[in-house]
């Protein structure tokens, strides 16, 4: 009877379909929203840093008006970025371990070392190179808690010579050069710790680093361009088009090579139809609809694709305001859309059992640690950060399209 | 920027990273020797973990699917209620084939309820629609590139030389890489350490001469547990691996289980 009973008792509680391996059958996935928002952010830094070095090291003069705010969105997604890792482990007072006594052959352990290099190495001096002459007019100039900031941020370095500034601009440019392959590292290892999992036949895949970087780079500058339409919305000015268009430009480019190679790792699952296709595809059909159908598919990638691809050829013919309301709605559609994507991936590979005979199911709570209220403070808070960034060191006037750095480089004179 | 940066300068700060970087191994060697003390510190005295090489085999021909093994592994380990198992049971039952289909076998029913700890309930189809029925016995794989220790970024977990794949609870910060690196599904977070948790074979009894819970309670001698280095007369592993033709878990990964079977089928996982 108390046999019958615990069967019974076993297969009522969770929801699966098929087999699962025991240790599997528990309620919620181990790698919960706090993993799919982990990959989100990281991505949106790389994004964000790749939209800065497409002024700075390709001199795409027109989009000088997003360049700091890209840099700035790029620094508080970063500070942010390993929050969710963070609060998801089991023993978070032990998170310094990885640091301090990395296991080498592990994806996850290289990650603290790409992380602080990045931050403290490329995108802290790159933002201090490009703002050590502002931070010492503004200490100047700026009195108060606000002035004592800048004062600070100087670092005691208030030379304003030309042959100074000369070097700050140099330091940047190779720091945007550097921190190109940087960024690519940094979310490229994102996509390897998913891909080097071969026990899992959702992730291990070769080109998941690839898809990775690439969806990173598109949502990056959909942030940028949401991020700066928002912006001047809020202080009441006019959009720079020049600018605006250019971002659409890269959008729509970042979009197509994404969903080709996406597209290729799909076709190349459904022609190849390994071992576990089955299951992995029923998963994706049933329990993945709306996300991956819907979410990513749709409104992430072809809808986008056909509002960018229509502007791309008929600019000229579309009004500014009705231009402006389709970047605004491609950029929005797109972030959502990759943000499913991360869904899809993190969640989606622990949704069937690795026995390759039943899938699983996971509800979102609302409240918990893995729940979506903690989710949306934690994507909310990079925006609260940048708010910050914003007040203090984003001029009210944004460079104009046409803006030339303050001091010409020697070789920069390429429009 | 008034002083200049002079060649010297750079130079010295670049050969003094490369030194931090060299001194690196080092440390690690020098880590390594600390904790080698001290986890031989916990092992009974006089046991070298270099002189053994444990090892278990499945001869499922002989499983009854009691449940003895995964419920006394419960006990023996504090394992946490609930869908936690170091080891448990799996039961196949492969239909015959509907008439007319043309097929060699019909559908294929996998359970494991409660890891098979109180036996099964009645098979999900009529007794004489059944071609075959077997169970098979799982737990860690032991295998010789497990990708478990591979991916542990803290490395707490690691091979230990005598055969056993171990985890320091100490050290494991419950990220949780392992159990997704884990192929067969051997791994869970413990909801009480918050750490990963598995099989060691019982390491507490097999370095004090006994044997692991499971073998000893398994009235069939399903399970055979034996050591390479030290075989004994007549070693029952010995002859498991004489008399039987094994083969191993998902191969195709690579991983090379060290955990062979006999009497199963292509459809065990």
């Amino acid at each position: 009877m108390t046999n019958e009973l615990t069967n019974i008792v076993v297969e009522i509680l969770p929801r699966f379909e098929g087999y699962v391996y025991p240790n599997e059958a528990s309620a919620h996935p181990l790698w919960g929203f706090l993993i799919v928002l982990y990959p989100y952010i990281t991505g949106l830094v790389a994004g964000a840093f790749i939209m800065a070095s497409l002024v700075r090291v390709f001199k795409v003069k027109a989009l000088e008006p997003v360049y700091r705010l890209s840099l700035l969105t790029a620094l508080a997604f970063l500070l942010c970025a390993t929050l969710p890792l963070l609060f998801h482990l089991g023993h978070p007072e032990r998170c310094f371990e990885i640091m301090i006594t990395p296991h080498f052959t592990s994806p996850m352990a290289m990650f603290g070392f790409v992380y602080a290099w990045y931050l403290m190495a490329v995108l802290l001096l790159e933002l201090w190179f490009d703002y050590r002459q502002d931070f010492v007019k503004w200490s100047q100039t700026t009195a108060g808690f606000k002035g004592i900031i800048y004062r600070a941020f100087t670092l005691g370095v208030t030379d304003e010579s030309d042959a100074a500034v000369r070097l700050d601009m140099k330091m940047g440019w190779i720091l945007s050069i550097v921190g190109i392959p940087s960024a690519f590292l940094l979310h490229g290892y994102v996509g390897f710790i998913f891909g080097s999992i071969k026990a899992n036949p959702w992730w291990g895949n070769v080109l998941m680093p690839i898809i990775f970087i690439l969806s990173a780079v598109a949502s990056g500058i959909a942030l940028c361009v949401f991020n700066y339409m928002v912006l001047t919305w809020i202080r009441r000015h006019t959009v720079d088009m020049r600018c605006l268009d250019t971002m659409g430009m890269f959008l729509f480019y970042a979009l197509v090579v994404d969903a080709s190679v996406e597209a290729l790792d799909w076709i190349h699952r459904i022609y190849s139809a390994e071992e576990g296709f089955n299951v992995i595809y029923y998963m994706a059909r049933e329990k993945l609809f709306y996300t991956l159908s819907i979410g990513q598919a749709a409104i992430g990638t072809l809808l986008p694709l056909l509002l960018l691809g229509s502007l791309q050829l008929f600019r000229k013919h579309v009004p500014e305001l009705v231009r402006r309301r389709m970047y605004f709605a491609s950029a929005s559609m797109m972030l959502l859309g990759v943000l499913a994507m991360r869904w899809n991936v993190v969640i989606g590979g622990q949704l069937f059992s690795k026995s390759l005979r039943g899938v699983m199911g996971y509800k979102l709570e609302f409240a918990g640690v893995e729940g979506w209220l903690m989710g949306m403070v934690l994507l909310g808070l990079p925006f609260v950060i940048l708010t910050v960034f914003v007040k203090l060191f984003l001029s009210e006037r944004l460079p104009s399209s046409g803006h030339e750095p303050h001091v010409n480089l020697p070789a920069a004179e390429k429009a | 920027m008034k002083e200049p940066v002079s060649r010297r300068s750079v130079l010295r700060k670049i050969s003094a990273a490369l030194a931090g970087l060299a001194t690196l191994p080092v440390a690690k060697t020098a880590q390594a020797a600390v904790q080698k003390i001290l986890v031989s510190a916990s092992l009974p005295r006089g046991y070298d973990p270099k002189k053994h090489k444990w090892v278990m085999a499945i001869d499922a021909n002989r499983c009854i699917g009691c449940g003895l093994c995964a419920e006394a592994c419960k006990r023996e380990n504090h394992v946490p209620e609930g869908p936690f198992f170091r080891t448990w049971i799996e039961r196949y039952i492969i239909a015959k084939p509907k008439e007319g289909s043309g097929e060699a076998r019909g559908e294929t029913f996998v359970d494991s309820p409660n890891g098979g700890m109180h036996g099964f309930p009645e098979p999900p189809v009529p007794k004489e629609d059944i071609q075959h029925s077997f169970f098979v016995p799982k737990l860690c794989n032991l295998c010789e590139r497990s990708p478990c220790t591979q991916v542990c970024p803290v490395g707490a977990t690691f091979d230990a030389p005598d055969g056993a794949v171990l985890i320091d609870p100490k050290y494991c910060i419950g990220c949780g890489f392992c159990i997704q690196a884990c192929p067969y599904g051997c791994r869970f977070l413990s909801p009480v350490t918050k750490t990963a948790e598995k099989c060691t074979l019982c390491y507490h009894r097999i370095t004090r001469g006994l044997r692991p819970a499971c073998v000893e309670v398994c009235p069939t001698q399903a399970r055979i547990f034996g050591d390479l280095m030290n075989p004994l007369p007549e070693d029952p592993i010995q002859r498991f691996y004489q008399d039987n033709r094994v083969q191993t878990l998902k191969p195709h990964l690579g991983t090379g289980p060290r955990v062979f079977y006999a009497g199963i089928d292509k459809e065990v996982r």
